[in-house]
């Protein structure tokens, strides 16, 4: 369905966007005509009428947000998401933009996959569904895919999330390749022989619960091949995930040496420790896992000082069944769209880390500028820009239940959890697809 | 209590509980007919994941001999290999009306998970590296019983024992470590690093590389079971080397204290961790764990099923 992009007006919010340099923001009333932002004037100043007239009331409007990390699952596992049911999730949590991961069955390896998720997304029509592409073929690290013929079919970021890739050679190679294709390439950095059969952070709650670990130098290892590898090649290079305090520590440094390197960090890794598993219930089990205290904190540093550039949320749903299963056997992932900006401004803001445009920053325009997304994303909020926008209330706090999520499957970590500040409104592309948090198709 | 799953769980105070019920339960097994009503229509199921039939073998005397109906759901020949889930399986035989399952599989953590989906106990009968709560607690008791002591929550204190080998994939090791250290006893892991916990910190335990010099100033030499797999995943170069090291052999018996005792949860890899043979010594207590295995998981079913009130059978 594209149903034609409908006139909305949105009253009473203030603007924080790329441009503020305080989070007080600049309070206004904003018109949205064909997609795009047609008024921005005085709160109260009489605007044309509109098909929808949206309430913000004590609210903030900003640049919708941008995922560069979500597994959709589709096309092979629609048991435990659709591109749809997806979409929606992130629209309810504010997303007008999500990067989908590859390792779907099959896998974003040609053409015909990238443009049917592409397509999917379109139906869907509640976000931009942006395929990310493999960097090797069926993602098992042999051969490279076909780089160009997927990025002109629009693809501009090329990982084999869910696994890292683990040759050298192989990877130097695809860093040189890449490098003149104005793409960039994403590492999932795990170095495998070191965390076979891993099933939590390894240290002293691995070492009580009996479980095998996944030891914090099998990330960092990858991260320092890497940066030696965009050294060597001058390529730049993004780090999804990281979740340890070296990471964060070597990605400074590589960035204090000038090299084109970027970063992001989930939610869960900055708000949940290894000590979650206590109860073995294997919705806490993730990859890359949960860590210590002293990893949040150097996180939420990384984040506040700007090494880690955006907040991704590794969207990974599973169905029920599947994490009912032993801890072994259990498929790694949490849900995360829906409750990002919630943990984003109670565990970031309130905490005093980070200034809520600097989290808006983090969740909205560098990301967009990291996807290559910021010719429509990610924008400042003013007249003629595309009408990719959020409306959040950040004054509401509600407790997270499973069971209002939109995603297909149930398993969050934060049941029960209480978070502040919550989405209101979602407009994509000049529609409104949520009002007062319901999704709108 | 409803579960037995965990040391930790079960607390001091409960080890206390167990044990001295456990004693009165000696009493029963040493008369001519071992067996009391205790736990008549109760049913007992093992539910063994993974094969260890003399574990199951010693719950299903104990149940037997409180009168329980002790029931064995044989998972090599059940649905379980026909892609049944966990969770429909236990949901399956609870609606049979089951007063415990005894719970053995491979992964840490499966009694947990197991508990959510049934109103039965849930007794731990080894849960991967994590617990073998009934172990620890027949180790407990065996080391009271040879030193003429009775339970108390300080019972073991004065006590070094030395958990000998790969404690790191050990249930038996960890289950252990928390029950000696929670009733005064000092531990020390002996081994390899690459067979100690990644952070032995968690265990309130202290260290060692070195048998030869722990040996002589230890009250209980705990040899743990070296699997041979532990050679491919390099954890050692060489069984050889492990046994030269880590084995024990009449000559380090020898250095041992006069009333040192000499234990092993079984089975026993006799070339590997076992050098010497323990039937040589009257101070190996392994027979006698074996024997008060009984007694101590008669003292579980009957503190989990009995009725409440009713008194200890003796």
């Amino acid at each position: 369905m594209t149903d034609r992009p409908s006139s909305i007006v949105v009253r009473g919010a203030r603007i924080v966007d790329s441009t503020s340099t305080d989070d007080a923001g600049r309070p206004a009333d904003l018109r949205v005509e064909d997609g795009r932002i047609s008024h921005c004037v005085e709160p109260g100043s009489p605007l044309p009428e509109a098909d929808t007239n949206l309430d913000a009331a004590g609210c903030i409007v900003t640049s919708g947000l941008v995922d560069l990390h979500v597994h959709l699952r589709e096309p092979g596992r629609e048991e435990s998401e659709t591109i749809e049911s997806g979409s929606r999730a992130a629209a309810r949590g504010g997303f007008t933009a999500v990067v989908a991961m590859p390792n779907t069955e099959p896998p974003h390896d040609s053409r015909v996959v990238v443009e049917f998720v592409r397509e999917q997304g379109r139906r869907a029509g509640l976000c931009e569904v942006v395929p990310s592409g493999c960097i090797t073929i069926g993602r098992a690290g042999e051969h490279l895919v076909t780089f160009a013929e997927l990025r002109d079919v629009g693809v501009r970021l090329f990982t084999d999330d869910g696994s890292g890739v683990q040759d050298p050679q192989l990877m130097r190679r695809a860093l040189e390749y890449a490098r003149d294709l104005d793409i960039t390439l994403a590492q999932h950095c795990e170095v495998a022989s070191l965390t076979r059969g891993a099933v939590m952070h390894e240290g002293a709650c691995c070492s009580r619960l009996g479980l095998p670990g996944w030891p914090a130098v099998a990330e960092e290892l990858m991260v320092h091949r890497d940066i030696e590898l965009c050294r060597l090649t001058g390529a730049g290079m993004h780090f999804l995930h990281l979740s340890t305090a070296r990471s964060v520590e070597l990605v400074r440094a590589a960035k204090a040496d000038g090299l084109k390197v970027t970063a992001e960090a989930a939610p869960h890794h900055f708000t949940l420790t290894d000590e979650a598993l206590g109860g073995f219930d294997p919705v806490f089990k993730v990859n890359p896992p949960l860590r210590t205290p002293a990893d949040i904190a150097a996180l939420r540093a990384g984040l506040a000082d700007g090494t880690i550039d955006a907040i991704a949320t590794d969207h990974a749903p599973h169905a029920p069944r599947l994490k009912e299963q032993p801890l072994d056997e259990a498929p790694p992932g949490m849900l995360g769209l829906e409750t990002a900006l919630g943990l984003a401004l109670t565990h970031l803001v309130d905490t005093g880390s980070m200034s809520l445009r600097a989290v808006l920053g983090a969740l909205s325009w560098r990301p967009a500028r990291i996807a290559r997304l910021d010719d429509r994303q990610g924008r400042p909020v003013a007249v003629g820009e595309p009408a990719n926008l959020v409306v959040v209330d950040p004054a509401a706090t509600w407790t997270v239940r499973p069971d209002e999520t939109a995603s297909r499957s149930r398993n969050t970590p934060y049941v029960g959890h209480t978070l502040r500040g919550r989405v209101r409104h979602t407009i994509f592309e000049g529609r409104a697809v949520v009002v007062d948090g319901t999704a709108t198709r | 209590m409803k579960h037995l799953r965990s040391i930790g769980e079960l607390g001091v105070d409960g080890i206390v509980h167990v044990l001295r019920i456990a004693r009165h339960m000696d009493s029963v097994n040493a008369r001519p007919v071992p067996k009391v009503p205790a736990l008549v229509g109760r049913t007992v199921v093992s539910l063994f994941f993974e094969d260890s039939t003399r574990t199951r073998i010693s719950f299903e005397t104990a149940a037997r001999r409180l009168s329980a109906d002790a029931v064995n759901f044989s998972v090599s020949t059940s649905s379980l290999n026909k892609g049944e889930s966990l969770r429909d399986t236990i949901e399956t035989v609870s609606a049979m009306g089951v007063s415990a399952f005894v719970v053995r599989h491979r992964t840490s953590g499966v009694p947990w998970q197991l508990s959510e989906w049934t109103d039965a106990s849930i007794v731990n009968a080894g849960d991967g590296w994590h617990q073998h709560p009934t172990q620890a607690l027949l180790d407990c008791y065996t080391i009271l019983d040879r030193r003429g002591l009775e339970a108390s929550p300080t019972c073991l204190a004065g006590l070094r024992i030395a958990i000998v080998g790969d404690s790191r994939h050990s249930r038996v090791a960890r289950s252990c470590a928390e029950a000696f250290t929670g009733l005064g006893a000092e531990v020390v892991l002996v081994g390899p690093r690459t067979l100690l916990p990644p952070d032995a910190s968690a265990w309130s335990v202290g260290v060692s590389e070195s048998l030869d010099d722990v040996l002589p100033e230890v009250d209980v030499v705990y040899m743990l079971r070296m699997q041979r797999e532990r050679m491919n995943e390099a954890l050692v170069p060489h069984l050889g080397e492990y046994s030269s090291r880590f084995g024990l052999d009449e000559r380090r018996w020898a250095r041992t204290r006069p009333d040192t005792l000499l234990m092993h949860p079984g089975p026993m890899n006799r070339g590997v961790e076992m050098l010497m043979d323990p039937s040589t010594t009257s101070r190996s207590a392994i027979l006698y764990q074996v024997r008060n295995g009984i007694s101590v998981r008669m003292a579980v079913l009957f503190d989990l099923l009995g009725a409440p009130g009713e008194a200890v059978p003796s």
